[in-house]
């Protein structure tokens, strides 16, 4: 998949956040997966998409999940996958989203933004773009997302930064391979009139499988942080580096809070509704959008969403000295890697989540559920050529130096 | 550019905006900047939702007890720097 949920940004307000533990009326920031069907097979996918689901809700269905967000004053929707755009009726429910007053901000690999498309999109009010790129280099990205995929997406940010697009986002999961990127990245954005978003990379989906060697290491944490502190104003996160707050006395801008369940849910695309986009697993399932009551009840009474919105222990965090800071970091990155929920994050700052790590026994770890995965397109994920470069211009046509 | 917050001028809500009602009172999704705000008290949520009746800001929140209504201008103002109140003369322009 190539979304995660982004809050649209929000003044802060500590006391809010204690609001929010308890759950809103509605999602703020409600990710929907439109498809599993992807034309890339990323190698940590968050989703395991590339095959479409028989079951996937059809337009009907989507129509009517659109009429209930409606009602419920849900202002937008992060749409994603798969490909969204692969979806034959994509134009039509997004327009139909649009004129219910449900803004979308879709994540795409490029693949449909052509001349027309980015100009018709430029001329929709209530409608966002998120272009993935997963380095400022083809030989980085296509290590990760797939050979021709780089020039896909540099192809569709031009389009939509000549059909006058602006501020459309480029999104990144941070890898141990594109953090040296960071400033080429942000030069990118500069230069097309758009946006930079990083994300962390969540050992979820297939990125279970690639988590150990592509996280960024204990150093590139502090890297990110850092470059986040200066920069952090104009760079998107959708709020998923809380767990770095622990590293210095400035909090990075956002809720600093898991919203699962609580601001955030995730509805699939055959309807199921999860806590967050992470965690496609039968533990972290809500409900179904097609059972009677529809989303909005499982929104309000999914058992597992009451669960979500009472305050939690710390468990063994709660001594730490970092926990006001970081919240013990991420359900899902826990539940993949095996730690328990209640305990540090495998990149908890401190070092104790992977102190943890080593004395459990991987093939016992939860396995991502609904594997959509095309068969035998798996990347030769760390091949001898991967390697970040020394310099921009050892890699980029479109560097910028300094 | 929004103009210096005036509590002797008439606001209103501004019609991009929508409110939802939430447990700490509201809240305001602008759907041309894309930005949300929270109205943290019921009061402020009503303050707000009947600004358009009143003459000016000052007569809004004339009602309200003196300890308070130093609070809701500020609050106030802080709306009308994220676009959610507008003037009222605005009314003309903008539909």
């Amino acid at each position: 998949m190539t979304t995660s949920g982004e809050p649209a940004p929000i003044e802060r307000v500590p006391a809010l956040v204690e609001q929010f533990k308890g759950g809103l009326v509605a999602p703020i920031c409600l990710t929907w997966e439109w498809t599993y069907a992807c034309n890339l097979s990323c190698a940590h996918c968050l989703s395991s998409s590339g095959r479409r689901d028989p079951d996937e809700l059809a337009t009907a269905e989507m129509r009517s999940v659109i009429d209930e967000l409606r009602a419920m004053q849900v202002f937008y929707v992060n749409v994603g996958g798969g490909e969204p755009t692969v979806r034959p009726d994509f134009w039509e429910l997004l327009d139909y989203a649009v004129a219910n007053q449900v803004g979308v901000k879709f994540s795409t690999n490029g693949l449909r933004l052509d001349a027309g498309h980015a100009q018709r999109l430029a001329a929709t009010d209530y409608v966002d773009v998120q272009v993935s790129l997963d380095g400022a280099s083809r030989q980085v990205n296509d290590a990760v997302r797939g050979h021709g995929s780089y020039d896909m997406a540099l192809r569709a940010m031009e389009n939509l930064a000549e059909a006058g697009f602006r501020n459309f986002k480029i999104s990144v999961v941070m890898t141990r391979h594109n953090v040296p990127q960071l400033d080429e990245f942000a030069a990118l954005a500069d230069r097309l009139g758009a946006q930079l978003r990083i994300t962390r990379l969540r050992p979820s989906g297939r990125g279970a499988d690639v988590w150990n060697e592509l996280h960024p290491t204990g150093q590139q944490q502090r890297e990110i942080y850092s470059w986040l502190v200066d920069h952090g104003d104009r760079v998107l996160t959708g709020d998923s580096f809380f767990h770095l707050n622990a590293l210095g006395a400035t909090p990075l801008p956002g809720l600093n809070l898991c919203g699962a369940g609580r601001v955030v849910c995730l509805i699939d695309p055959i309807g199921d509704v999860y806590a967050c986009p992470f965690a496609i697993h039968e533990a972290f399932k809500a409900g179904t959008v097609r059972a009677p009551g529809g989303f909005a009840e499982v929104w309000r009474s999914a058992p597992l969403f009451a669960r979500l919105r009472t305050e939690t222990s710390g468990g063994a965090c709660r001594s730490c000295s970092a926990y006001d800071s970081c919240q013990g970091g991420c359900m899902a990155a826990k539940f993949f890697t095996g730690l328990p929920l209640d305990g540090p994050d495998p990149e908890c700052v401190k070092g104790l989540g992977a102190s943890a790590l080593p004395g459990l026994d991987r093939g016992a770890l939860p396995r991502p559920e609904k594997d959509h995965s095309h068969r035998g397109r798996a990347l030769p994920l760390g091949m001898p050529e991967v390697r970040a470069p020394s310099k921009p211009c050892d890699s980029s046509p479109l560097a910028v130096t300094a | 550019m929004t103009a210096p917050f005036q509590p002797g001028l008439g606001y209103r809500l501004n019609p991009d905006v929508a409110l939802r009602a939430e447990p700490f009172g509201a809240l305001a999704y602008h759907f041309g900047t894309r930005r949300l705000s929270f109205l943290k008290a019921p009061e402020l949520v009503e303050l707000v939702r009947g600004l358009g009746c009143h003459r000016c800001v000052s007569d809004a929140v004339a009602a309200l007890p003196d300890g308070r209504r130093g609070i809701y201008l500020r609050a106030l103002a802080a709306l009308a720097a994220a676009d959610v109140i507008v003037p009222q003369r605005d009314r003309s322009e903008s539909t």
